[in-house]
């Protein structure tokens, strides 16, 4: 096959909010940029979010960087590195004007100020009690930021390949990478993208699961891509598991609902958060309920003939309250679940949601990779932001509007380092090497010559089951150990995929295929971690090993796909300027 | 397991000729609520089904298509209210590029001629730019669309004049930044719409409101840009 070769001083993968962020970053420099993208950016999984994005600006109530930062370490169970957490803290309402001065439509109070909701674990005075933190656009502040980064991109002449799907890194003689392969999907051609600085805003990898609140592309590209080129992924056990997604579909239904009153239910109509959380209940924290929720359905007291859901009771709240405080909710319920909650509960289940883990970055959005001993050694010309990074801000557990906050944050700070590191290299870029392309179509032409091969539709059904049933919200030993027996089995059904489809132009199939090769991989990572982990620290809940344990695991786990095995890197407990948040138990 | 029976638009430019419709039915069931459940289902039987899909719930705009002669989103269609056999074909007036997917080059074309983005060229405060609730409260129904083209693309105007008609979808944007307080370009922004075709080709015939998936009212916008042309010539 034909390969063309395209050189640009930067390429980005991914155009989500991550990915525009930096993008404008490097127009608005001047750099000779391209953006790739499989989807039109607009239809980049950022557009589903809903909250708000976290800055301490004290619109309503008085408010602190530090505070949240030490929300977040709490939040993060410790694990989160506290240099990235304060960098992302304090460069949070800055990066939020910005926004707003892009034009983003945030919602505005009675002063015409940006409108601050409180949220989960957000707290005022070093967890004294709630905030108002969260920066909303309505209950779509997702779709408002995508759409005001890409118009300003838009303003910026950023060039984008729209439905160009990346396939792999190029990596030099030295490790470092020189840009990426890439297929046009209308047309099916392979290029090399060749750059100074190379960024994966890629996004994360929630269609491993059966249950996902995740859109069809979070196939965790970056992830495989970053796997397949030799270097490790951090942290994938960590999965944030939210506890109401709505049964079946998987479309979020946001903790406001029982913030409003709205109660779990279990088959005998019991209130079974009063057992696992006397006091707080149903607002306890994310990981919390979904851990309640999947002990009531373990212990088969789940609803529905496969007793494999609860119920979101909303049916004693005032029909008025519902329709005027929750109409979103109203609408999703309806039209996903088929129940008007003003009358009927929501069958609800907890629901992946967000990989806290990555590709290990610094904040400055520079991948790093354990090299003669040096944890932190850069790969050079490679960096990462959003949630397919791990800088890591989020540890164990994320906290809500955390995430959006991540992608402007880690967006513009990987774009600054890439316009610096490229300052540094005048004249021509290096020479790639005579194979650059060679992997990426090794895996094209065996999907197209392989004889019999397995359906990709079913064997992603397979490890999304298997990832389901083994790697949930609870884990438990012999579970694990079968799971990574099983994974393990879907990999070698994943190599050898075959599609029907052999078209050039616009193969949905192929891509899909190719997709499923990203994910086995973070699938992998998420179930070794877990199966590795001998403690229980934010997402990662062990049956067997109940209590975080700061001695032996207070540290980031790397996973490498040669030799499926797992190494470890010192968590960054020392902040910028400011003291280590002292490790302590976490209790809300 | 009740089946259900489809007729899909198909064309593939590497081994067809000319577009054909392909009748092929599928097996349903109770998890099979909207119209995308299925569609993932008649791929997994025949992979070769070509349709762009994302968020599968309303936000991102990928899966537009034109379902029983009416243009929307698949993964918001109920599969209850559909008439057998399902007929579904490409957004009708952009180029096909495969079965049910289209070339929405000249979509974003027209979005992108409307300068989507705020202009102000004043140095911005050192906080944000302040917006009372009530000014904020105009950009209701208009910052929400997600250019899935259901609109422009139902648009007779449209269709004749996609090169020169701004179209539902880019005119809904314009007002958009026409009424957001914040903007200072409104004069630049309404001369450069004053045109017999980039906005007066709409002769408010409702298809583009009838078609709109998050029930957007473009239509309405429009007229609120013609009365602003209006207003500024008295």
């Amino acid at each position: 096959m034909n390969v063309t070769k395209r050189s640009y001083d930067a390429v980005i993968v991914g155009a989500g909010g991550a990915g525009l962020r930096a993008a404008l970053q490097l127009a608005e420099a001047g750099l000779n940029i391209a953006v790739l993208s499989k989807v039109f950016p607009t239809r980049s999984h950022t557009v589903a979010a809903q909250g708000g994005v976290a800055a301490s600006l004290g619109n309503s109530d008085e408010d602190h960087w530090h505070w949240h930062m030490y929300d977040t370490v709490k939040g993060s169970d410790w694990l989160g590195d506290q240099d990235s957490i304060e960098y992302m803290c304090r460069m949070a309402p800055e990066v939020v004007y910005e926004l707003e001065h892009f034009g983003m439509p945030f919602t505005r109070t009675e002063d015409g100020r940006i409108y601050q909701r409180p949220f989960g674990g957000h707290m005022s005075n070093f967890g004294e009690k709630p905030v108002r933190r969260a920066c909303a656009a309505a209950d779509r502040t997702g779709h408002a930021m995508l759409h005001t980064l890409y118009q300003r991109n838009v303003r910026a002449n950023t060039r984008f390949f729209v439905e160009w799907m990346a396939l792999d890194l190029v990596r030099g003689p030295e490790g470092e990478v020189l840009g990426v392969t890439a297929i046009e999907m209308e047309t099916g051609e392979v290029s090399v993208f060749q750059a100074k600085a190379t960024l994966f805003a890629t996004g994360g990898s929630g269609r491993m699961y059966y249950a996902s609140t995740n859109a069809f592309i979070n196939t965790g590209d970056g992830l495989g891509m970053a796997a397949r080129a030799g270097l490790p992924i951090q942290d994938m056990e960590f999965f944030q598991f939210h506890p109401t997604g709505v049964y079946g579909a998987g479309i979020l239904i946001t903790e406001g609902v029982r913030g409003e009153g709205g109660i779990l239910r279990n088959k005998d109509g019991e209130r079974f958060m009063e057992r696992y959380a006397p006091n707080a209940k149903d607002l306890a924290s994310r990981d919390v309920v979904s851990r309640a929720m999947a002990t009531e359905i373990k212990e088969g007291r789940g609803c529905g003939p496969e007793k494999d859901h609860l119920l979101l009771d909303l049916s004693h709240l005032d029909p008025d309250v519902i329709i005027r405080r929750l109409p979103g909710i109203r609408e999703i319920s309806i039209r996903f679940a088929g129940a008007d909650p003003v009358r009927e509960p929501i069958p609800v289940v907890p629901t992946a949601h967000y990989q806290m883990g990555g590709i290990p970055t610094l904040y400055s959005g520079r991948v790093v990779a354990p090299k003669n001993g040096d944890p932190d050694a850069v790969v050079p010309g490679f960096y990462a932001a959003g949630e397919c990074a791990c800088a890591s801000v989020h540890g164990g557990n994320r906290l809500g509007c955390n995430s959006l906050l991540d992608l402007l944050v880690f967006g513009r700070s990987a774009g600054d380092s890439m316009i610096e590191d490229i300052g540094k290299m005048p004249g021509a870029l290096p020479d790639l090497p005579r194979d650059a392309a060679e992997g990426s179509l090794a895996r094209l032409d065996r999907l197209e010559s392989q004889k019999d091969g397995e359906s990709v539709h079913e064997v992603q059904a397979a490890m999304r089951r298997t990832m389901q049933e083994h790697c949930g919200v609870f884990r438990f030993p012999e579970m694990l150990a079968k799971g990574v027996a099983e994974i393990e089995a879907v990999a070698e059904r994943v190599s050898r995929t075959g599609i029907g489809d052999h078209s050039r132009v616009f193969n949905t199939a192929r891509i899909e295929a190719l997709e499923v090769e990203n994910l086995i991989e973070a699938a992998k990572a998420t179930m070794m971690g877990a199966a590795n982990r001998e403690e229980s620290r934010g997402a990662q809940a062990r049956a067997d090993f109940p209590e975080r344990d700061d001695t032996n695991w207070l540290k980031h786990s790397l996973w490498y796909r040669e030799g499926n095995r797992i190494d470890y890197r010192p968590v960054h407990l020392k902040p910028l300027t400011v003291e280590t948040v002292a490790l302590k138990k976490r209790v809300y | 397991m009740p089946t259900m029976q489809f007729k899909i638009y198909r064309y593939d430019p590497d081994r067809d000729e000319r577009p054909r419709m392909q009748d092929i039915s599928v097996e349903i069931d109770a998890a099979d609520r909207k119209l995308l459940d299925v569609l993932v289902k008649l791929k997994a039987k025949d992979d070769s089904i070509g349709y762009r899909r994302s968020c599968r719930e309303g936000v991102c705009g990928s899966d537009a298509m034109n379902i029983n002669g009416k243009n929307g989103l698949a993964c918001l269609t109920e599969v209850k209210d559909l008439k057998q056999p399902v007929v579904l074909r490409p957004l009708p007036g952009l180029p096909v590029i495969r079965d049910l997917i289209v070339d929405m080059t000249q979509f974003f074309k027209q979005y992108h001629s409307i300068r989507p983005y705020l202009i102000n060229d004043e140095p911005p405060p050192e906080r944000e730019r302040l917006q009372s609730p009530e000014d904020r409260e105009e950009l209701d129904g208009l910052y929400e669309c997600i250019l899935c083209a259901c609109c422009s693309t139902s648009c007779p105007s449209f269709w004749w004049n996609p090169d020169k008609y701004v179209g539902p979808a880019g005119l809904l944007q314009a007002y958009r930044f026409l009424c957001d307080t914040r903007d200072q370009a409104t004069s630049e922004r309404l001369d450069d719409l004053d045109d017999p075709y980039r906005l007066f080709r709409c002769h408010s015939i409702m298809n583009c409101v009838d078609a709109c998936p998050k029930e957007l009212n473009p239509m309405a916008a429009i007229g609120k840009i013609k009365a602003m042309m209006l207003a500024r010539t008295v």
